[in-house]
């Protein structure tokens, strides 16, 4: 894990009319980190990450991801970025293999990187009965994964994941996490954004995100520290008991 | 009751703030009056001429002029050979060709005879008859004025009297297939599209599993589509009247009755097709290809029934709007009253029943 | 390049694999082109009459052969009262009742003049106006009978006669389907093109692909001909079998005039067609709103294109809105192309502004599909 930044914001701001999502938010994150971004429903982290991946204009404020500008410099941050949405959009009229040449393909792999990268990831993933099956008939927890696989399978510096462990079971999210660690092993910087606070302590560092302010960042361990807590349920507790926007 | 009435008000809340989708649901009707009443049209004016005129003497001069004054002809060109009228025809918009030849009047009056040219573009049939018609009834016209001074004897008059519509409004064919349209449109495609809408997003199965009687939640699903096309249908007739000068005369309480029976005759067909849709895009596809065009084409208001094929014919009747359109007529135009449209009524009413019957079996089947 | 491979081979296999739609598309609309044809017949003929027959003198039964026998006319009825005449009117069982007055024969030949009550059914106004005029005119033949054998003088030889010849150019059989088979093709190919492709990025919006897609480099130029192109050959495909096997086969519709050019045309409209789904598709946030709208411009277009109304009744505000669609440019042109054989030099404008509407119509759905919003 080097220090190089490959992101970095500097009052980031979203506003929806009077309502403002993301509150002049300023952090930075390391190249290869595992970088856990948290905070309650309703506290802007949807909003924050949809910014930094290019897909929503900031109000105000400034960012760079990967070194390139978040107003003039979009489709370049997007060359080097993967995505993994809440909805886990994979096509799912398609099967494993198509997913994995189409989203492969768009990013610019040749014939011969796909076929040895789809190989390796349906080994990886353990999917070979499944691999010209439609995506559709896949248990959850193996979309998850797939999907996870999908957004990083042109190497990019960051991948955003966005709530990417919803409704599977702690086995599966192990399985999911392990996933993750290799990846960050490889040197892709992770940026996940989780209301399972127990996720919290696998990441490197964490911030919390309250009412679309920050109002903590620091390893899980430091965290838990400064705030008396034994565990990162009870770290948020404390600081989003004041919280004044609750839902998404 | 009450929870009846939660389930309306929600299906009411999804209506009213789809803003798109509304326009569409009200602005359809309004602008169809419009288009039918005022823009469409059967009859045919100011048709594109060109004419030939070799002669060009007074008798050809009196013909055109009496042309040029009638309001189904427009003279586009005075062409100078036959071979440009060839040209004429591909280039553009003109349906009709007369040529005088040269000689014309000196014809008429020393040798008692003269011959025209009509020359009509086929590619539209009827066109081309009716505008041969007009052009040679122009030139009879003109024929019977020469011969005014010799008094005719046996002379039959014919007196024509135009029953219901006096003025030959294209209006009074239209609307109530216009009526017939929309009510099937809103209520058939609508419905089933909001139904499969709730099927796809999951929503079905936490309405379904909650204590009330599936049967009354699609019953709340219809109401909203209920009430907004008896709004559609008093907005329809409230333009025709006052825009176009349609007549209502007949009960027009029995007009609104016999259409809510058509409303729920269209809502029964929406719910069968939600039945077997899978996706919203599906239940679309079905309403449009499947009913609307049969219903624009077999109703009888676009095209006359007795022209079609006699295959074709008994399609119609599987229509639910070919009856309604024919109470309609009866209604509002002809000015009676139940005892002539009973019959109509009945098939109606026998088709809802046996939609309703087959959606609902169809519905539970799929529940268990 | 390779970036719009990969999107166009997604798409279809999205298309062919979703087998709810497959039939609509294809099947669907040449069911309907054999069916609508049969049923768009404008065409006045089989007109109902009810004959009251007061007088039963030769003259009224001569009349009446006449008229049976004009092929225009079916004697629904034959009796001695008007109300039971107009009791058939009511009943739709006829549309027009012709009432001849008792002593007919006798008081046209003394009096020299008698009148013949006609009264139509005017519900349908274009009917009632042919029928009308049909029956005048099988009148006024009659007349023309009786005086020539009544009245053999020489005073009318001197009339002077015009006679009329009349012919028809282009459909010599007078087919009605030959006009209208290539008219609802364009209408067939128009509502599947549209729709298709007015839903397509909709879906996408929906199901929360469509973030996918935006995260990644594709340009939008390459995301709009991605989900234009398989619609586009869709359409040609669909057209061609709508012509060659359904309008050729059934009706014997062979285009008199170049396939090149007609080919030509349909290419450039179909892109203009499309661009016109893609863009409803970039306003529309969920399908219902997509094929609300679409369907809101189709069945205008559709009704203001000249396919069942002739555009030269139309009052001056209409004839506007019909020339700024684009379908009624290509209903135009198809039955210019083949029916007349018209050539390149009769339909250039209407080339010129066909490729104006595919050029801002496209421009427009890149312009307003924007991946960061």
């Amino acid at each position: 894990m080097t220090n190089e930044t490959v992101i970095k914001t500097d009052k980031l701001t979203k506003r929806f009319g009077d309502f403002i999502a993301t509150n002049e938010i300023t952090f930075e994150v390391y190249a290869g980190e595992i970088f856990g971004f948290l905070g309650a429903n309703g506290a802007g982290k949807t909003t924050a990450m949809k910014m930094l991946c290019g897909l929503s204009t900031p109000s105000s404020g400034n960012a760079t991801i990967a070194g390139f500008d978040i107003y003039k410099q979009t489709e370049e941050i997007k060359k080097n970025i993967g995505y993994m949405s809440q909805k886990f959009s994979l096509y799912e009229d398609l099967t494993v293999l198509e997913n994995i040449q189409f989203f492969g393909g768009i990013y610019g792999l040749t014939d011969k990187q796909l076929k040895a990268k789809s190989n390796q990831l349906i080994e990886t993933l353990g999917m070979q009965n499944e691999a010209k099956k439609l995506v559709a008939s896949l248990p959850l927890g193996w979309k998850q994964k797939l999907a996870f696989s999908v957004a990083i399978l042109h190497e990019p510096k960051i991948v955003f994941l966005d709530e990417p462990t919803g409704g599977v079971d702690p086995i599966v999210r192990r399985q999911f996490w392990d996933l993750i660690y290799s990846a960050a092993d490889r040197g892709i910087t992770i940026f996940v954004t989780t209301h399972y606070m127990d996720e919290a302590e696998y990441c490197n560092r964490v911030s919390m995100m309250v009412d679309g302010v920050i109002k903590a960042l620091d390893t899980p361990d430091n965290l838990k520290k400064q705030f008396s807590a034994s565990s990162m349920d009870d770290v948020f507790f404390e600081l989003a008991r004041g919280a004044k926007r609750k839902a998404d | 009751m009450k929870q009846f009435l939660t389930f309306v008000r929600k299906e009411f809340y999804h209506v009213f703030r789809d803003k798109k989708t509304l326009l569409m649901l009200f602005g359809l009707p309004i602008v169809q009056i419009v288009l039918f009443g005022f823009a469409l049209t059967n009859e045919i004016k100011n048709s594109k001429i060109v004419i030939c005129d070799y002669a060009k003497d007074e008798a050809t001069q009196q013909i055109i002029n009496k042309i040029e004054a009638s309001q189904n002809f427009d003279i586009q060109k005075t062409l100078f050979s036959h071979r440009q009228i060839e040209e004429a025809f591909k280039a553009g918009n003109i349906k009709l060709a007369i040529i005088f030849p040269a000689n014309f009047n000196n014809d008429l009056s020393h040798l008692h005879q003269a011959q025209v040219q009509i020359i009509a573009d086929a590619s539209d049939p009827n066109t081309a008859n009716t505008l041969t018609n007009y052009a040679t009834a122009i030139i009879m016209d003109y024929q019977q004025e020469l011969m005014k001074n010799n008094v005719v004897p046996f002379r039959i008059v014919p007196e024509i009297r135009m029953l219901y519509n006096p003025e030959l409004k294209g209006a009074t064919n239209f609307v109530p297939g216009v009526m017939a349209l929309v009510l099937m449109l809103v209520c058939v495609m609508m419905t089933s599209v909001s139904i499969v809408r709730e099927k796809e997003n999951g929503t079905m199965e936490v309405l379904l599993v909650s204590p009330f009687n599936p049967f009354l939640v699609i019953i709340a699903k219809a109401i909203p589509f209920l009430l907004l096309s008896i709004v559609n249908l008093s907005v329809i007739l409230i333009l025709s009247v006052t825009l176009l000068d349609m007549p209502i005369n007949g009960s027009i309480s029995l007009l609104f009755a016999e259409s809510i029976l058509l409303i729920i005759t269209a809502l029964s067909l929406g719910l069968l097709i939600s039945n077997v849709a899978q996706s919203q895009q599906a239940a679309m596809l079905i309403s449009l290809m499947g009913m609307l065009v049969p219903t624009m084409l077999f109703t009888g208001f676009m095209f006359p029934i007795e022209n079609m094929p006699v295959p074709l014919q008994v399609i119609c009747n599987i229509i639910p709007a070919k009856w309604y359109y024919t109470i309609v007529k009866s209604i509002m135009i002809k000015g009676l009253g139940f005892s002539a449209i009973w019959k109509e009524t009945l098939v109606l009413f026998g088709m809802t029943v046996f939609l309703l019957v087959v959606s609902f079996k169809k519905f539970k089947t799929r529940l268990v | 390049m390779r970036t719009l491979k990969f999107l166009l081979q997604k798409e279809f296999k999205q298309i062919f694999r979703n087998k709810a739609l497959l039939p609509l598309i294809f099947v669907v609309p040449i069911v309907q082109l054999l069916i609508l044809p049969l049923a768009a017949d404008y065409e006045v003929k089989n007109i109902n009459i009810s004959i009251v027959d007061h007088d039963h003198s030769t003259f009224s039964r001569n009349l009446i052969s006449k008229i049976t026998s004009s092929g225009y006319f079916r004697l629904a009825d034959y009796s001695n009262s008007f109300q039971s005449a107009f009791n058939q009117i009511e009943s739709d069982k006829s549309d027009l009742i012709l009432e001849i007055p008792q002593g007919f024969e006798k008081n046209l030949v003394r009096e020299n003049e008698q009148k013949l009550f006609i009264a139509v059914n005017a519900i349908n106004g274009v009917k009632a106006g042919l029928g009308g005029a049909y029956l005048n005119q099988i009148i006024t033949a009659y007349n023309a009978d009786i005086r020539l054998q009544w009245f053999q003088s020489d005073k009318f030889n001197t009339a002077p006669v015009i006679t009329v010849a009349s012919s028809n150019w282009f459909n010599p059989f007078m087919n009605y389907r030959f006009f209208m088979v290539p008219g609802i093709l364009v209408v067939l190919v128009t509502m599947v093109g549209a729709y298709m492709c007015a839903l397509n990025i909709v879906k996408e919006k929906e199901a929360g692909t469509i973030e996918q897609i935006n995260v990644t480099p594709i340009k939008k130029y390459q995301l709009i001909l991605g989900k234009l192109i398989p619609f586009w050959i869709i359409g040609m495909f669909v057209f061609s079998v709508g012509l060659f096997v359904v309008a050729r086969l059934v009706y014997g519709i062979v285009p008199v005039g170049s396939l090149l050019l007609l080919y030509g045309y349909l290419s450039i409209y179909l892109i203009a067609l499309l661009g016109l789904g893609l863009l409803i598709s970039t306003f529309a946030e969920t399908q219902q709103q997509a094929m609300s709208v679409a369907f809101f411009f189709i069945m205008i277009f559709m009704l203001m294109s000249g396919l069942f109304t002739s555009l030269d009744g139309m009052p001056q505000w209409a004839y506007i809105i019909a020339k700024c669609s684009p379908v009624t440019y290509f209903i135009e042109v198809v039955r210019m192309v083949v029916l007349k054989g018209s050539g390149f030099s009769d339909i250039k404008n209407h080339f010129v502004i066909m490729i104006g509407f595919a050029v801002l119509l496209n421009g427009l759905a890149i312009w307003n599909y924007k991946k960061t919003s």
